[in-house]
């Protein structure tokens, strides 16, 4: 029987350390909303969304009471627009269209983010990826919960180079249609490199076409519960630790896994899995930066970061991966900066530069997420940053991700608000030696020799 | 048996336990273990419950006893029991 204790635990886990459900997000198929007619492919979108998702966020709000474990996001992600618009769009114009459509469907249910505005295009462009990834700028300026996200790599097809140029154009593009925010559309536009088909976390989510029609997937999140744990075991050796964080990984992830059942049953829509990342929020208490200080480390980037940062992403693995049945998504620690308080403080220290960021990133789970650098960044300076983030995902086959802010009109030293979970961040300096002969090359980056497993 | 955690932590004063036991008399839910502790004049009790007969919604039944508490001065959490079984136990 339950006792005392055991209650006590899990509910100061709540109400101190921010343990929290950070996402229910319904993935929903629209292939069979595709239509040669654009207003007729719009409607099925709409209808097929806001019928699915219709008890999305009521259920959602429910579950969180009876369990009172907080709930923070219901989300949905849907099939790569590219794909869904490829038969109907003729132009950019025409992409964007469907992007409005499915704002006004987030709106109808209630969910503050739907991701999937995407292209995936590692090996080559389609013409309707092109029109799609050409009408990002206006789709992102033009709606308020859309994300994007383009997967320009991966593992098995190498790095599509031609997609990387247009993507550091299109980045810049969206940050002046949307300066006027501080370039907020960028913080809802994402470029991975093997992108997974079952993430629930924005911006980055889409349905993958590998996925069935309709599914739930689940994202925990507890930074807080972490380094609360591991204060106690402070100056006992790297066993200790790493026993301490898979347990603790462990108990979050049960919380996912319960939440994710119950919200599937009660949804009729089967379980798809559930993301084990501890994802920060700018909430003190709630930061990956406070457990690497945790862990040893004076400050975010001083000597001995890496490490730290590897040992933690393993341990959380393989704590939360026996914790539920299905573990997927992105699945370790985010080292978002504007995000994450630690972080900040970090970067205004100094101790944190970019290209430690980028270190980071071969050893955390996705990549340099949420980063503000000068909004008079080249788009060649910004293709060479997400070259560079591509081929660490491809050569060391795993997901690796970009979403940076040029925030338009200010530079460094200066900070940048972006309000809620997002946060806000300092801006950070860019190497200023260019790679536009790198960068116009064209073409294809060959995939890895270690692709060729058959 | 469908079983619910509640939870009551504020100061001590006369009556806490019979006004929620009174509530969930009134609702069918049936006390099946009660634990309880007082710490320098702090008041922290546990109860385990079936409410499998009660109608209610059991969200609602969670905030009635939270408002409860509010009356009474304390905070009272009405949890199903799942939450604490699968993170405790394997």
């Amino acid at each position: 029987m339950i006792n005392l204790y055991e209650v006590e635990e899990t509910n100061k886990m709540v109400e101190q350390e921010n343990l929290d459900v950070r996402t229910i997000t319904m993935g929903i198929s629209l292939l069979d909303c595709v239509d040669a007619d654009l207003s007729r492919c719009m409607e099925k979108i709409y209808d097929k969304i806001t019928t699915a998702a219709r008890n999305l966020v009521k259920t959602g709000d429910e579950i969180a009471r009876e369990f009172g474990v907080p709930i923070i996001n219901k989300r949905i992600s849907v099939t790569p627009i590219a794909l869904i618009g490829s038969a109907a769009c003729k132009t950019a114009e025409d992409f964007a269209k469907i992007a409005g459509v499915l704002d006004r469907a987030a709106r109808q249910v209630g969910v503050n983010f739907i991701g999937g505005y995407s292209a995936v295009v590692s090996k080559g462009m389609t013409a309707a990826d092109e029109l799609l990834i050409r009408s990002i700028p206006m789709a992102l300026a033009g709606t308020e919960r859309v994300c994007s996200s383009v997967n320009v790599g991966s593992t098995r097809c190498g790095i599509d180079m031609d997609a990387v140029k247009l993507m550091g154009e299109i980045i810049r593009e969206t940050a002046q249609r949307t300066a006027a925010q501080d370039s907020l559309g960028c913080a809802k536009l994402v470029v991975f490199c093997n992108a997974p088909d079952d993430n629930p976390f924005m911006a980055g989510a889409f349905h993958g076409v590998t996925e069935g029609d309709l599914v739930i997937n689940v994202g925990v999140s507890g930074p807080g519960v972490v380094k609360t744990a591991i204060e106690k075991v402070r100056g006992k050796n790297f066993e200790a630790l790493c026993e301490t964080i898979k347990k603790t990984a462990f108990k979050v992830t049960r919380v996912g896994q319960l939440v994710a059942k119950e919200a599937s049953e009660r949804l009729g829509v089967p379980f798809g899995i559930v993301d084990l990342s501890l994802a920060p929020t700018p909430a003190v208490g709630d930061s990956v930066a406070e457990i690497l200080c945790e862990i040893g480390l004076e400050k975010v980037g001083a000597p001995g970061t890496t490490a730290a940062l590897a040992l933690l992403n393993d341990q959380v693995k393989k704590g939360g991966v026996m914790a539920s049945s299905y573990v997927g998504g992105l699945s370790g620690a985010f080292i978002p900066v504007s995000e994450d308080q630690g972080m900040i403080d970090a970067v205004n220290a100094g101790a944190l530069t970019l290209e430690k960021l980028e270190a980071m990133t071969c050893v955390c789970s996705v990549g340099l997420d949420m980063i503000a650098i000068p909004g008079d960044t080249s788009a060649a300076s910004i293709s060479g940053i997400l070259a560079d983030e591509m081929a660490i995902g491809m050569v060391n086959q795993k997901t690796t991700a970009v979403r940076l802010i040029p925030v338009i009109g200010k530079g460094v030293g200066e900070t940048v608000e972006f309000g809620g979970l997002l946060g806000y961040a300092p801006i950070m300096p860019v190497n200023p030696y260019g790679c536009e002969a790198f960068v116009n090359r064209g073409g294809r980056i060959p995939a890895p020799i270690h692709s060729f497993k058959n | 048996m469908k079983k619910a955690i509640i939870t009551v932590v504020g100061h001590d004063t006369v009556g806490i336990i019979a006004r929620v036991c009174t509530y969930l008399a009134e609702n069918q839910i049936n006390i099946l273990d009660i634990s309880q502790t007082i710490v320098q004049g702090y008041f922290n009790m546990m109860m385990i419950v079936d409410r499998s007969a009660c109608e209610k919604h059991f969200a609602d039944v969670a905030t009635e006893l939270e408002e409860l508490g509010r009356q009474i001065g304390v905070i009272i959490k009405c949890q199903r029991e799942e939450i604490f079984a699968q993170m405790h136990r394997i």
